[in-house]
């Protein structure tokens, strides 16, 4: 039976989460994603199904204490914005350089520095390209909607679980703020102990005599052997570009222009093709699902087919950089954006295809 | 008369002691006269004798127990420095039935991780701290830790500490013992015999309360650094007895949740 509610993004990824069988949220209290918290707190979800939630000291903490609950093979998560992720830093680094499975959702907000409290998408190069310190990527997923908030919280920790790595929902304060109906997937159970057992034979649950002991690090002194994991993390972040790229196209079959999008820009963007189509100007939308793994090939095969690339996100121009490498600079690709909390409309978008790419 | 033989003292009558199996056969990495190889051994026999193995799990600290996981033979974790109290609070909470420690040296306790051990404390986890109090950054060459005695040499205060400008030492041990959530708290040290057996009583206590769901235990360990301090291990030790010692006095800070007078 479908069950439909009337959801913020912020309360839909947590309501989500318990379903999908999460054992621990910590995080830390900061606008615009408060909700997710407030929401777990107020639903008590250690009284039905045994989940734990945790205030945090810090956001620091907050990611360390995912570290340790999912160095037990435990599902945990965090979630936090922009400043919060930047403290978050150095357990994202760790959590990867470990091979840890984990969820962490970024509802995005203007800066740099305190910034401000209202939505932007300035985390990207951020959430895609590292972060913390070394050489590792996370899986990070979009959402577009409430809907998305909610189903990427199961999927994020399927992905998470199937490759060992850090999954991050990057959203924004439009996404976790807005409310909408959202149709809830039902209850999944926890993972029990012989499961964790079973599927992640790695983790810290005691050493038993029928095993050696675990050990959870992201230390190896000796270089060849540090080097020759990097290289495994590697071959992993290749697996996710080869079966992880998740997109939508909208109205590109006849498109003689293309906006790439993503999150509460996809949804801008694709309100501007309707009207630009309705003023008889050919354009379409790719909107990418997955930000890493990145969807070069659909891009570079548009690019065989458009005539000009409008890349518009809420920041100064960051993801436009993997635009342009994903069409090789072959064909024009331009930024357009609103930043620093300022929402673009969607005639702006427009405006801004006809002067840059159309009349440019 | 003959001379006696390798073999012939090592039969099972001549027996005084073995290495528990909690210790793996890896060589430790610590300065020869360093306390941590003594504190590691303690810790593990006291898990053993509670036939605790397969319910315990551990967390090393960065700094010199940073490898602390290659001489325990237990399931653990390696924290980001400092941190190492925030991991053990979700181990806990997500599995209450096993045995969680911390080991943690003084930069990583007492500097980088004084928010994370505070807090731990305060909302009284029910696990325990073991914490190397040796007034120094030892791993990284002996710079100033922020339990250097005043006007101590280190790297970076080679002219002593000058509290003035670099503070006062930090005492976590009675700061922690303040919060009503931790029910346990003493300081020891492991540079005799003596010392040693008080200090494996101090941890089986700990460890015995955690069972007891009792809540934050907190052992300290004033240990010497013979490299740091630039001393042989007997000098060391001497000046850990007539210096660090009237600063950090040994014995019990709370017992069962009560302030020792």
């Amino acid at each position: 039976m479908k069950e439909l509610r009337l959801m913020k993004g912020n309360e839909a990824v947590a309501e989500a989460a318990i379903r999908a069988g999460c054992d621990g949220y910590f995080g830390y209290p900061i606008t615009p994603q408060s909700e997710v918290m407030e929401y777990l707190m107020y639903q008590e979800p250690h009284k039905t199904t045994g989940m734990v939630v945790l205030q945090a000291e810090s956001e620091v903490a907050a990611i360390n204490m995912v570290y340790g609950g999912a160095s037990c093979g435990k599902r945990v998560m965090t979630s936090s914005s922009s400043p919060g992720i930047s403290l978050k830093q150095e357990g994202i680094s760790y959590i990867a350089g470990a091979e840890l499975p984990c969820l962490i959702v970024n509802v995005v907000r203007g800066g740099p520095g305190l910034g401000t409290i209202q939505p932007a998408q300035s985390d990207y190069f951020q959430s895609t390209k590292g972060g913390g310190h070394g050489d590792y990527r996370l899986l990070v997923l979009a959402p577009a909607s409430v809907q998305e908030m909610a189903d990427f919280a199961g999927l994020g920790f399927e992905l998470a679980f199937k490759y060992r790595n850090p999954v991050l929902i990057l959203s924004d304060g439009v996404i976790g703020q807005m409310m909408e109906k959202v149709e809830l997937q039902p209850h999944q159970p926890r993972f029990t102990k012989e499961e964790i057992k079973a599927n992640t034979p790695w983790a810290t649950y005691g050493k038993t005599d029928d095993r050696g002991r675990n050990i959870i690090t992201s230390l190896d002194l000796d270089s060849h052997k540090q080097e020759k994991h990097v290289t495994h993390l590697a071959e992993k972040y290749q697996a996710m570009e080869e079966n992880e790229v998740r997109y939508e196209e909208f109205q590109t079959e006849d498109a003689e222009y293309l906006i790439v999008a993503y999150g509460s820009s996809a949804r801008i963007s694709q309100k501007a093709v309707d009207i630009a189509r309705a003023k008889g100007i050919k354009v379409g939308l790719l909107r990418p699902i997955t930000l890493f793994p990145f969807p070069k090939k659909p891009l570079a095969k548009l690019a065989t087919q458009v005539k000009g690339i409008l890349s518009v996100e809420m920041s100064l121009g960051q993801m436009v950089e993997d635009v342009k490498l994903a069409v090789e600079c072959k064909i024009k690709v331009e930024h357009f954006g609103r930043y620093g909390g300022i929402i673009p409309t969607p005639d702006e978008v427009v405006a801004a295809l006809e002067q840059k790419i159309i009349g440019g | 008369m003959s001379e006696i033989t390798k073999e012939q003292i090592r039969q099972p009558e001549n027996l005084v002691y073995t290495k528990t199996k909690l210790l793996t056969d890896k060589a430790l990495s610590y300065c020869p006269g360093c306390g941590h190889g003594t504190a590691h051994r303690i810790v593990m026999e006291v898990i053993e004798e509670l036939n605790a193995q397969s319910e315990t799990i551990g967390i090393a600290p960065v700094g010199c127990s940073v490898l602390a996981y290659e001489f325990m033979n237990i399931d653990m974790q390696q924290a980001a420095h400092g941190r190492a109290p925030a991991l053990a609070t979700a181990v806990k909470r997500l599995m209450p039935e096993k045995l969680v420690f911390t080991y943690q040296g003084d930069g990583d306790l007492a500097a980088i991780g004084t928010a994370e051990t505070i807090h731990a404390c305060n909302r009284g986890e029910n696990i325990t701290i073991i914490f190397i109090n040796n007034g120094i950054y030892g791993m990284t060459g002996g710079q100033m830790a922020p339990t250097t005695l005043p006007n101590m040499k280190a790297s970076t205060c080679p002219y002593g500490r000058d509290v003035v400008t670099m503070g006062n030492p930090l005492k976590m041990t009675e700061l922690v013992a303040q919060l009503p959530g931790v029910r346990y708290v003493t300081r020891q040290s492991v540079h005799t015999p003596g010392n040693v057996r008080k200090t494996k009583k101090a941890i089986r206590k700990a460890f015995d309360m955690q069972k007891e769901n009792k809540g934050l235990t907190f052992v300290e360990i004033v240990s010497n650094c013979n490299s740091g301090w630039k001393m042989t291990p007997i000098q060391s030790n001497k000046w850990m007895e007539e210096n660090m010692f009237p600063f950090y006095p040994l014995g019990d800070i709370k017992v069962d949740g009560q302030l020792v007078k």
